[in-house]
């Protein structure tokens, strides 16, 4: 007799999050490739040295775009200028809020502070909800059921992936939980996630979050103008694809449900201008397998274990080469996915080692 | 209650301003030297996610956890911010002949 495939259940509260606790695939062991402890030290060798470098480089040429938009402001020019401004606020803060949620970019703990809330009120990321989700999206990245941050679920929805390039739909949801928090509750997939003693940091941000937009949606009003509304807010949107296409590369089209980093992040080759908007996320096996790992120190963590993991992919290009067709194809058949080919030199693969499969019923 | 102390490790097996895993009994610890080569024990799991501390990095009086950053002062125990937010029980710690000892 056939076997109906169903579809999966990718929230946080349904009938695959049992299963996958059931499998023992929540709070699992994953394979870690082999890196002598000392080695490991220097790579997890915190300094503030780059990430301030980097940082005065970032909010510079934020300013300085800002202001050359607001001096052509009614020009064409202003086109350029706004196009850098978006994307320095919109795209270049993904990778800030998540290096600095993990506390690794720079040696001083403020400093990690103050970039992670400047950059998640740029990306419309509340900062405790979101530190608590990628906190379970390290703990069971692309298990489905329990991480709260798969970007393409299976079967993928495309037409919610094209409204991204400008965050419409990334928008809309986050600036829904806002109203949501801002009076005064989570919502159920959130509250599997954020402690209670953690929950009125939520609350108390979302309305910090609604009185900046409220004083820039007047601004404009007595300004007579959308331009406030081109320095805080809109940059959020019209300045976001390359959050969209750099986040896709992490892990769409690959495996689920799989103890092993290798087998469900990509690692692409970026050139340097992507690298810096990017922080360095290009590394994304490196980055998941060792989480403290500053963004500076990746490439030389990619050296250490590139001989235990898959190839990396060349380019950007290389890597939408697989990431489109698969979308598409898994759009018909939920159950494709590219599968990583480990190197014959990678040592036996322990991934899955205690994990019973239990299907969701 | 009679106090046992357990021949742990030789003080050199860890090093200055870092973290050594060491199992016992079916439980985990870990154990601590800082830059002043003064020993702590703390025990061995993050209480946020059970991750082993021994795989994280020692800074000053903080162990981090190697997973999601949670943060202790190993000696003290005190968790020190999310997504650490209970504290990890510390153990007494004396070096003798060149040898760590765990009060457990």
């Amino acid at each position: 007799m056939p076997v109906e495939i169903t579809k999966r259940d990718y929230s946080l509260v349904g009938l695959d999050t049992a299963a996958a606790i059931a499998s023992g695939l929540s709070a699992a062991q994953w394979y870690a490739c082999p890196i002598p402890r000392k080695n490991l030290k220097e790579l997890m060798k915190r300094s503030d040295g780059p990430a301030i470098r980097d940082t005065a480089i970032w909010l510079s040429a934020l300013v300085t775009s800002g202001v050359l938009g607001y001096l052509t402001w009614g020009t064409w020019w202003a086109v350029p200028c706004f196009i850098v401004y978006g994307v320095l606020y919109g795209s270049a803060s993904d990778s800030r809020w998540h290096e600095c949620g993990h506390g690794t970019p720079f040696k001083t703990r403020w400093m990690n502070d103050a970039v992670y809330h400047i950059a998640s009120f740029m990306l419309l990321h509340e900062p405790t909800v979101w530190r608590w989700s990628h906190t379970r999206h390290h703990t069971d990245t692309i298990i489905v059921g329990r991480d709260p941050e798969i970007a393409a679920p299976r079967p993928p929805d495309i037409p919610g992936i094209l409204l991204d390039i400008f965050t419409l739909k990334r928008g809309a949801k986050a600036f829904r939980n806002i109203i949501i928090h801002a009076v005064g509750r989570l919502t159920a997939e959130e509250e599997t996630f954020i402690p209670e003693m953690e929950r009125w940091k939520v609350f108390l941000v979302a309305r910090i979050y609604v009185a900046i937009y409220a004083a820039v949606i007047a601004a404009c009003f007595l300004t007579r103008s959308i331009l406030p509304a081109m320095y805080i807010g809109l940059p959020s949107f019209y300045g976001g694809f390359f959050t969209l296409f750099f986040g896709l590369t992490q892990h769409a089209g690959l495996s689920e449900d799989v103890l092993d980093h290798r087998l469900n992040s990509r690692t692409v080759m970026m050139n340097p201008i992507f690298r810096f908007i990017y922080w360095n996320m290009n590394y994304h096996v490196e980055h998941h397998m060792f989480p403290m790992v500053p963004y500076h120190a990746l490439p030389k963590l990619h050296a250490a274990i590139k001989a235990d993991c898959p190839p990396p992919y060349p380019s950007c290009w290389a890597a939408y080469r697989e990431i489109i067709p698969t979308l598409l194809r898994q759009v018909k058949d939920p159950t494709y996915y590219v599968v990583r080919t480990l190197p014959s030199s990678a040592k036996a693969v322990p991934y899955n080692h205690e994990t019973r499969f239990v299907t969701a019923s | 209650m009679s106090v046992a102390w357990v021949d742990a490790c030789a003080a050199d097996d860890v090093d200055e301003e870092d973290v050594l895993r060491f199992d016992h009994g079916g439980r985990t610890f870990a154990i601590y030297r800082n830059e002043d080569d003064e020993y702590f024990a703390t025990d061995g799991l993050c209480t946020h996610e059970k991750v082993h501390l021994a795989d994280g990095l020692v800074l000053g009086d903080i162990i981090e956890c190697p997973k999601h950053n949670g943060r202790f002062n190993y000696k003290t125990g005190v968790a020190k911010g999310a997504p650490a937010c209970v504290n990890l029980k510390t153990y007494p710690v004396k070096v003798e002949g060149g040898r760590v000892l765990l009060q457990i």
